[in-house]
């Protein structure tokens, strides 16, 4: 089953044209990770998902019926996105804005119930900033403020969730944690969460069901163990590479070839 | 998880925030501080405009002022408030007042503490509509006011249509409009070249910006527009807050962005012209209140209500402060708020520029 799917889609910024006749299905419950080189049109799908961008052709569905039927907060309670870039407003505390994610949930008449409140705490219980609550959003490291922005889509209270790239300019810890926590979010919580990751090998271990995209078409997908072969990754990368078991998860693990054996005529010619 | 060393206890705050909730379920949330703090500055004004009522070449006291706007006092009194002075001050208050939501909208929807409409080259525009019709039309009290509005109204639309770029981008945004007042500034001068001397010297002091000698005339179009648009712009504050965040962010959380700007940026240029139209372009009013209405209540967001105040309490104290300082009707209010917005300016240009913003 999916709740959100997208059928024959054109996307276009102005006139160049990203992908055309793209489909994909978000399993139900699944965490869905899609990934491609540079340009591959990931992100531009994620933003028609969760329409920020308007596709020039085809459809998104959301339950059977197109997304853009609906009204714009009944959509916010159903779907919730973690923007590449959220400019967090000067002089706002950590717990102000989480409550922000309330707003699909509110009204000039209803602007904060006992339930928006019980809301934000937890959602900031489960990111991890609960001590935070009252300091400034300015005042913290980047994975703080991260884990902030992903409280305040937690507090959409949204069965399903799209991430664009959630770890970009985090540092190591910082990635694992964001992408503990959204394991999580899955496992623990059943929400359905659809992220764009950059970086291969955290897509294969964390994913329940992996999209490789290359030039806005879908190359493969399916579960990492399925689908992450050599060959693969060389056709969608470019890229020669062995793929072993991680030894800590058991998922496919990409180890990019050497140097020497990538480039065999450029090894011999200096030897 | 690993806590900066840096923060020490004394570094957290708490918002005191009040909920209002009925058993039915509805609830409203109040931040105390934006609360007093606004409370506070529409107090401010309102004691401006009763000292603004009781200065002049024949002075009243505060107690006097309030008999005769509560209909007691002498006769003579009463006329000298209702009927000369009270004009004036209301149309300070209404132009202060739409002029700081004006500039908090504007700087919200650009993200951008430099995107006000005085500096993006509104008061220009306005001034080029009032001198063309001054100059080649000879139009009087009336037509000058609505050649100012349409001044300002297309140079709005000009703007937005060069700044729009899937979007308003901030930068862009001010940009272009900073492009836009020089150049409407250049035709302004154009414009001066072309008037005789009465024509330009009347045009000069319209372009300054002046309270003094408003009549109910002008009071009633822009108490109108005020009394329609404030509302709207209110209404739409949630949304505007929201806006901050980025367009991202705040369509993610259910936020049409773009009816949200176009009707915000529509009622605050009308307000913004129709200011312009009673009062003259009053300089860095727009930039100024809602900044300082920020500093106030240190409340995140666009700060509507608590800007409005703020401009209208600048206003009336600019012009209150210029009479007593220079004498009745010596200092046109636009010269005192020109100064001092012109030293925020530079203030903010330089803390803009420490924070690496520009």
């Amino acid at each position: 089953m999916s709740r959100l799917a997208a059928e024959h889609l054109t996307l276009a910024y102005d006139r160049r044209v990203i992908a055309d006749d793209l489909s994909v299905r978000i399993p139900d419950h699944s965490f869905t990770v899609i990934v491609g080189p540079n340009g591959c049109g990931k992100s531009t799908l994620l933003r028609a998902l969760s329409r920020m961008l308007k596709p020039t052709g085809g459809q998104i569905l959301l339950d059977g019926a197109a997304l853009s039927s609906y009204p714009a907060k009944k959509v916010a309670r159903t779907l919730g996105l973690l923007p590449q870039s959220s400019v967090a407003p000067d002089g706002i505390t950590v717990a102000d804005l989480v409550a922000r994610g309330r707003y699909p949930h509110q009204g000039v008449l209803r602007q904060w119930s006992r339930e928006d409140e019980r809301i934000v705490r937890e959602s900031m219980a489960d990111t991890g900033i609960g001590d935070l609550a009252e300091r400034y959003v300015d005042e913290l490291s980047g994975g703080q403020r991260q884990r902030v922005w992903i409280a305040m889509a937690l507090a959409q209270q949204t069965p399903l969730l799209l991430l664009d790239e959630p770890t970009t300019y985090l540092d190591i810890q910082h990635q694992i944690e964001v992408l503990d926590l959204c394991a999580g979010l899955h496992e623990e919580q059943g929400r359905t969460l659809v992220a764009v990751l950059h970086d291969l090998n955290h897509a294969a271990r964390y994913a329940t069901h992996l999209i490789a995209l290359k030039d806005g078409r879908v190359v493969a997908e399916g579960a990492p163990c399925d689908i992450v072969t050599a060959e693969l990754v060389e056709s969608v990368f470019g890229l020669r590479c062995q793929i072993i078991d991680d030894p800590q998860t058991g998922t496919p693990l990409i180890v990019p070839a050497a140097r020497a054996a990538r480039r065999p005529a450029v090894a011999t010619a200096a030897s | 998880m690993n806590t900066p060393v840096t923060t020490a206890p004394d570094a957290r705050r708490t918002r005191r925030t009040t909920t209002l909730r009925t058993p039915g379920g509805l609830s409203l949330r109040l931040d105390a501080r934006a609360v007093a703090a606004g409370a506070a500055l529409l107090v401010l004004a309102l004691a401006a405009a009763v000292a603004l009522i009781g200065s002049g070449d024949f002075p009243l006291t505060p107690g006097e002022v309030l008999r005769a706007l509560t209909g007691g006092g002498e006769p003579g009194q009463r006329f000298i408030v209702r009927e000369l002075r009270l004009p004036r001050v209301l149309v300070g208050l209404l132009v202060g007042a739409a002029f700081g939501i004006a500039g908090a909208v504007f700087q919200t929807v650009s993200r951008n503490p430099l995107g006000s409409p005085d500096v993006l080259g509104f008061g220009q525009g306005a001034s080029v509509g009032a001198l063309f019709v001054i100059v080649y039309l000879h139009g009087g009290t009336f037509a000058v006011a609505a050649g100012a509005v349409t001044g300002g109204v297309v140079t709005g639309l000009l703007i937005f249509l060069l700044a729009w770029q899937r979007g308003i981008h901030g930068y862009r945004f001010v940009l272009v409009g900073i492009g836009a007042a020089a150049m409407l500034y250049a035709l302004v001068l154009y414009l001066l070249t072309k008037a005789n001397i009465v024509e330009a010297t009347g045009a000069t002091t319209w372009m300054t910006g002046s309270l003094s000698g408003r009549d109910w005339g002008q009071v009633w179009p822009l108490a109108a527009v005020c009394a329609v648009l404030i509302p709207l712009t209110l209404a739409y504050g949630r949304p505007l807050r929201m806006l901050e965040m980025g367009d991202d962010a705040a369509s993610a959380l259910g936020v049409r962005t773009g009816r949200v700007r176009a009707v915000t940026l529509l009622a605050a240029v009308v307000l913004v012209a129709a200011a312009t139209a009673a009062a003259g372009p009053i300089a860095f009013v727009a930039l100024t209140a809602p900044q300082l209405a920020r500093r106030l209540t240190r409340a995140p967001g666009p700060n509507l209500l608590p800007s409005a105040a703020m401009g209208a309490a600048l206003l009336v104290g600019a012009d209150w402060a210029g009479q007593r300082l220079f004498g009745a009707d010596q200092l046109p209010v636009g010269v005192l708020t020109g100064a001092l917005g012109g030293g925020y300016l530079v203030w903010l240009l330089v803390t803009e520029r420490r924070a690496g913003r520009i």
